[in-house]
Parts: C-alpha cells; sequence; structure tokens
C-alpha cells in the first residue's frame, strides 16, 4: 500500500512512513507515476484570509522536505484580504519538480474552513481516488453527499476548530487551525512523517510551539477517515 | 545548507551572500517580500549593509548608481511599474559603468491592471546596456546574483545586470535552496575595487556633458564591454561549477536539441515545464528539445545559430509582445539567424501573458503544433496561444 504511494523510494522514508500509518491511505493508480515524472503528489489547500493556508502549504512541503524528498509550495495569489476565500499548494516528489504551473488534479484536498465547502468547488478536479479532509464537526457520510463526490474517493474529517481552541491557538473567534489540519492530514494521507511534520511546525510558527505540536498530534490521533 | 525560501528570498539571500555593502528600493508587489526580507536581515545584523529607504524606483536606482561610484557593491530590487519608472536611472546606471545589480521579478504592465508574470516589464529594459538573465528556479536566482557581480564588477565590463524572476511562479513558490558557503562566496567574489570612484579626497567627475565628438566613442566603449560579457558570463558560470558544483547553460541553456525535429525557444520558468514536457513527447517517440534563453541581453547570437544547425523548426514563445511586430524574443532569434544558408522554419508563439498559466497541457500542444509545421511548412508567423474567443484552447 505505502510502496504504491511512493514506488521510488525506499529505505528509512518508507519504513518509518509505514509505521506511522495505522489508516494509511493508499492512491491507486491514478497518479501521475512514469519514468519522467517519478511519483508527484499535489496537495491543494482551500482556507480563508487570515487561518494560514498559506503557511500550511510551507509547512507540509518542509516536512516532505526533511525526509528528503523534492518539494515546491506556493499560493494562488489573487485579491488577499481577511476572509477571503485563499487557495494554496504543495508538491512532494521523489524527484526534481520542473513543472512551474498551477495544480487542476490534485491527489488531496485540504479545507481548513467548514464554511468553504458552500462557497467554493472544493473538490473540483479532485483525482477519481484522490481525499478530501475537511475541517469540520460533520458527519463524513453526510459531508460525502454534501460535497457531491463519488466513486473512489474519499473523504477525511477532523475538529480541528474545537482542537485549537482546546490548545488556545487563536482566539475562540478566529482560531489558528492550521497545525490541527496538518496533523490529521498527515495520518489520513500517510504522505509525511507526524515526526517530520512536528519538526516543520516548530520551524515554521512563530509562538505557542508546544501547543501547536500538541494540536498536530491530537488530530493524528482523532482524524476520522471514512 | 539547503533550507525552504520563495524566489524573493533567493534573491535577498543572493544578496546577503554576495555581500551587497547599499541596498536602495522601494517595494512594489510582487518583488516586497525581497526588501522585506532584506530590511530584517539588515536590522537583526545578519547583513552588514546600508539599507536605504527611498520614495520612488527611480530615486532607489539613483542611490544605487550613487553608492556603486563610490565603490560599494549595491543591489536592489523592483518589478514592473517600478521598474519601467527607473528607465531613465537604467541607462544612466550603464552610461556611468556601475556594476549594480538587480532582482527583478517579471510582472505584467497595467492597464488593465496585473500582478502576474508576464516578461513585457524587462522585454522593455532590452536597450539599457543592463545584462537580462532570465531564471527557472530559486537555486538560478541566489546563484545568479553572485555571478552577475563577478562579471559586472570585471575591469573591462563594469556594467548591471537584471536578474529576473517570474511573479509568484518564483518570487511565492517555496523550494530548497542551498545557501551557499560564504567561504566559498569570498573566494569566487573578491570585495568590489574600482579603477575610478567617487571619493573626496582624490576627485573625478562623472557623467558630465561631452561633446559630439566624444559620445560615440562611450558608447562604443560600452558595446565592446558588453560583448566581452557573452565570454565573461561562461567563465564565470565555469568557475562558479568548480566552486560549487552547480550550473545553468551559459547564454542559452539547451536541453535535447542535438537531434529535434522541433524545437521551443523559452525564458523564465516555462522552460522548465517545457523540459518535463518534452521528456514526455520523446517518450512517446516525438523528437522535440528545449532551447532555454537564458540571457537576453547579451542576446546569445552564436548560441542561436548553433542551435539553426542542430534542428529545422523553431517556435519561439514571448510571453511578452512588442506591439506592431512579433515578440521580442522572436525577433532577435530571427535577427542571429539572417544569412545562414540553411534558416530553420521558425514560428512565434505568444503565451501566458498577465500570469496566463502555462501548464504541461499548453505546452505539448504547442509542441505538437510546432512538429507539424515539418509537414505542413509555416502556418503563420505569430500564433497567439489561449486567447478566449479567438479559437484558443
Amino acid at each position: 500500500m505505502v510502496l504504491r504511494l511512493w514506488p521510488g523510494v525506499s529505505g528509512i522514508f518508507t519504513e518509518t512512513m509505514a509505521s506511522n500509518m495505522p489508516v494509511a491511505y493508499s492512491k491507486g493508480g491514478s497518479t501521475m507515476e512514469s519514468e519522467i515524472l517519478g511519483s508527484m503528489i499535489e496537495v491543494r489547500f482551500h482556507g480563508r484570509g487570515g487561518q494560514g493556508a498559506v503557511v500550511a502549504s510551507n509547512i507540509l512541503a518542509e516536512a516532505g522536505f526533511l525526509e528528503g524528498k523534492e518539494v515546491s509550495a506556493f499560493p494562488f495569489f489573487g485579491v488577499e484580504r481577511r476572509g477571503a476565500p485563499v487557495t494554496a499548494y504543495t508538491r512532494v516528489s521523489d524527484r526534481k519538480i520542473r513543472i512551474k504551473s498551477g495544480i487542476y488534479a490534485p491527489d488531496f484536498v485540504i479545507v481548513m474552513d467548514p464554511t468553504l465547502v458552500k462557497a467554493v468547488n472544493v473538490v473540483e478536479g479532485l483525482k477519481p481516488e484522490g481525499l478530501v479532509l475537511v475541517n469540520t464537526k460533520e458527519n463524513a457520510d453526510s459531508l460525502r453527499r454534501g460535497l457531491g463526490i463519488t466513486g473512489e474517493q474519499k473523504v477525511a474529517t477532523i475538529d480541528a476548530t474545537g482542537i485549537a481552541i482546546k490548545h488556545r491557538l487563536g482566539s475562540k473567534a478566529a482560531p489558528i487551525v492550521n497545525s490541527s489540519v496538518l496533523g490529521a492530514f498527515a495520518r489520513a494521507s500517510g504522505l509525511v512523517k507526524l515526526e517530520s511534520l512536528v519538526s516543520s511546525i516548530r520551524h515554521n510558527v512563530p509562538v505557542k510551539l508546544d501547543e501547536n505540536t500538541a494540536a498536530a498530534k491530537e488530530a493524528f490521533e482523532s482524524v476520522v477517515m471514512q | 545548507m539547503k533550507i525552504m525560501m520563495t524566489g524573493n528570498y533567493a534573491s535577498a539571500y543572493g544578496a546577503m551572500a554576495a555581500k551587497a555593502e547599499v541596498v536602495a528600493a522601494y517595494p512594489i508587489t510582487p518583488q516586497t517580500s525581497i526588501v522585506e526580507k532584506i530590511a530584517t536581515l539588515v536590522s537583526s545584523g545578519e547583513m552588514k549593509c546600508q539599507y536605504v529607504k527611498v520614495e520612488s524606483e527611480h530615486s532607489a536606482m539613483a542611490a544605487c548608481i550613487s553608492a556603486s561610484q563610490t565603490g560599494a557593491r549595491a543591489y536592489t530590487a523592483s518589478s514592473a511599474h517600478g521598474l519601467t519608472l527607473m528607465h531613465e536611472l537604467l541607462i544612466w546606471a550603464s552610461g556611468a559603468r556601475t556594476p549594480v545589480v538587480m532582482s527583478n521579478v517579471n510582472r505584467a504592465m497595467g492597464p488593465p491592471w496585473s500582478v502576474w508574470a508576464d516578461q513585457h516589464d524587462t522585454m522593455a529594459q532590452r536597450d539599457t546596456g543592463w545584462m537580462q538573465v532570465y531564471c527557472d528556479s530559486n537555486q538560478e536566482v541566489l546563484d545568479s546574483i553572485i555571478m552577475a557581480y563577478k562579471v559586472g564588477e570585471r575591469a573591462d565590463i563594469m556594467l548591471p545586470s537584471m536578474i529576473i524572476e517570474d511573479a509568484f511562479i518564483l518570487s511565492h513558490t517555496m523550494e530548497p535552496v542551498d545557501y551557499p558557503d560564504p567561504e566559498l562566496v569570498e573566494g569566487y567574489l573578491p570585495s568590489f575595487d574600482p579603477r575610478f570612484r567617487l571619493d573626496v579626497d582624490e576627485p573625478y567627475g562623472f557623467g558630465s556633458l561631452v561633446m559630439p565628438n566624444w559620445y560615440m566613442e562611450f558608447r562604443f566603449k560600452i558595446n565592446e564591454a558588453m560583448e566581452k560579457t557573452r565570454g565573461a558570463i561562461l567563465e564565470a558560470e565555469k568557475e562558479f561549477e568548480e566552486t560549487f558544483g552547480r550550473s545553468y547553460g551559459g547564454l542559452m541553456d539547451f536541453y535535447k536539441c542535438e537531434d529535434a525535429d522541433a524545437v521551443l525557444v523559452l525564458a523564465g520558468t516555462v522552460a522548465s515545464t517545457a523540459k518535463h514536457v518534452a521528456d514526455k513527447l520523446r517518450s512517446d517517440g516525438k523528437k522535440v528539445g528545449v532551447a532555454r534563453l537564458r540571457c537576453f541581453r547579451p542576446f546569445p547570437y552564436d548560441e542561436v545559430r548553433q542551435l539553426a544547425k542542430m534542428t529545422n523548426i523553431i517556435g519561439v514563445c514571448d510571453r511578452s509582445y512588442t506591439f506592431g511586430h512579433w515578440g521580442p524574443m522572436a525577433t532577435e532569434v530571427k535577427g542571429a539567424l539572417y544569412g545562414l544558408a540553411d534558416v530553420p522554419t521558425v514560428k512565434n508563439y505568444i503565451m501566458g501573458l498577465g500570469g496566463k498559466d502555462l501548464t504541461p497541457e499548453v505546452l505539448e500542444k504547442v509542441f505538437v503544433k510546432t512538429l507539424q509545421l515539418k509537414d505542413t511548412g509555416l502556418d503563420t508567423e505569430i500564433e497567439w496561444i489561449g486567447v478566449t474567443g479567438h479559437g484558443g484552447w
């Protein structure tokens, strides 16, 4: 299962990743795997301005980088304002990443704000066997119907808002959910190890390192996989 | 040591690695995080330089020219409307023979207002006497800044350089970048020591009036120096590779061109995506190559003529346009081919203006269109790719 996700990777990465993946997610045949591309995984983040989606895309990339992967992370740069929908992207690959254009058919989608599900077509272009992780208290089955996703596509949920508030990240009105969302994503996707993610979080967040770490770990343990 | 950074941070760290002594800059999207980062590095003491706040890009360049004339290594960064506001001073910088280095983030010119990638801003500075290096990775941005000082500060050159990165596609994209060992940089890039400088103890006059009997001689000397940059860029890159283990292909970076039926000429990040697509097409048996135009000035005249020996069909992909003629790169490529016995078919594509995304799918179609010219001959001199409502896709 793990080897299908990272066919070009061997040794320590795969083994430690496997040990971290009690609910590891298998990608199936839709990954862009070829002699040329290697195995490149593309992730799209949906957040709202001020929530930290761009930072989250950077943290995820750096976690992959710490595992020796080639990575890139970039935002879709629109007219930025607090509260407006924001999109950011991460690529993780076992080869040099030469593609310098946007991501239109992601392997994974991460939705950081539950209200975005109704505002934006968050699953647009999601690969047939892709996975969407949503920060929500909603039940995965009803979310699946709401998103209109079908077939092999998978849904994972996490109450990242609740976890962030519990660990006093941001305010109750505007919690900082990115560390929680990424903790959940690490487990749901198996893309990066929890340890790498935690190192990256601690390197990238300016304050509350321990609280962010605890939130990521709690979310890693409590993500709900459909 | 490899660390994650955006193209803009690579610019800032490039200036720091090269030990720029004076930075004068004015912020503009999408360049802003370059000057923000430099300001942070200066305030924390990591970067030892004089950071000069100015009220416009015009003043930024004036300050850089003045600093350079005192013998200080000067750096600035700009983009689009900021760069074009500098235009007068850009010409002054080369005329005054000041080896200033500037990062420019390629952004479309308004109106209509746009902040996204487009090479119009720098292409419009073709005749200012600046070297222009178009990068396709954050590492190349950082490394090219160091190499630019090495070339520009040579006593027989003394000319400024622009190191160019695509808006957002590099400027705001995080990639792993190796920050070079300061000791190695010090060995590679000696301190700036111009023969003539502004010095109150030994006064000289600079840039004053010359009569018609001498003006042309100054212009001749500038061009003589610019001609020397062709060799100097290659030498600097060779030494860079020996020191740091990285190189970027000189003035024109050929990728699988030797036996190609068709080659695309591109500049900036789109060339990186095109290399990926070329590999894909080659695995399908289609013989295509990529010639990444790394320097627009000095123009890779010899390299373009070499390319004509490798392939019979060239597609030139301009991410800018000169209204009333072809794209600027196509114009220069065709000019370089004039007089050859066997001139390849050259088609010009205009694409990606104002940040229109140049995906692998778009590039594959352009490659296939170009390959088809083998059977059909040149269908049209110039084609705009992806224009909505005009049969585009």
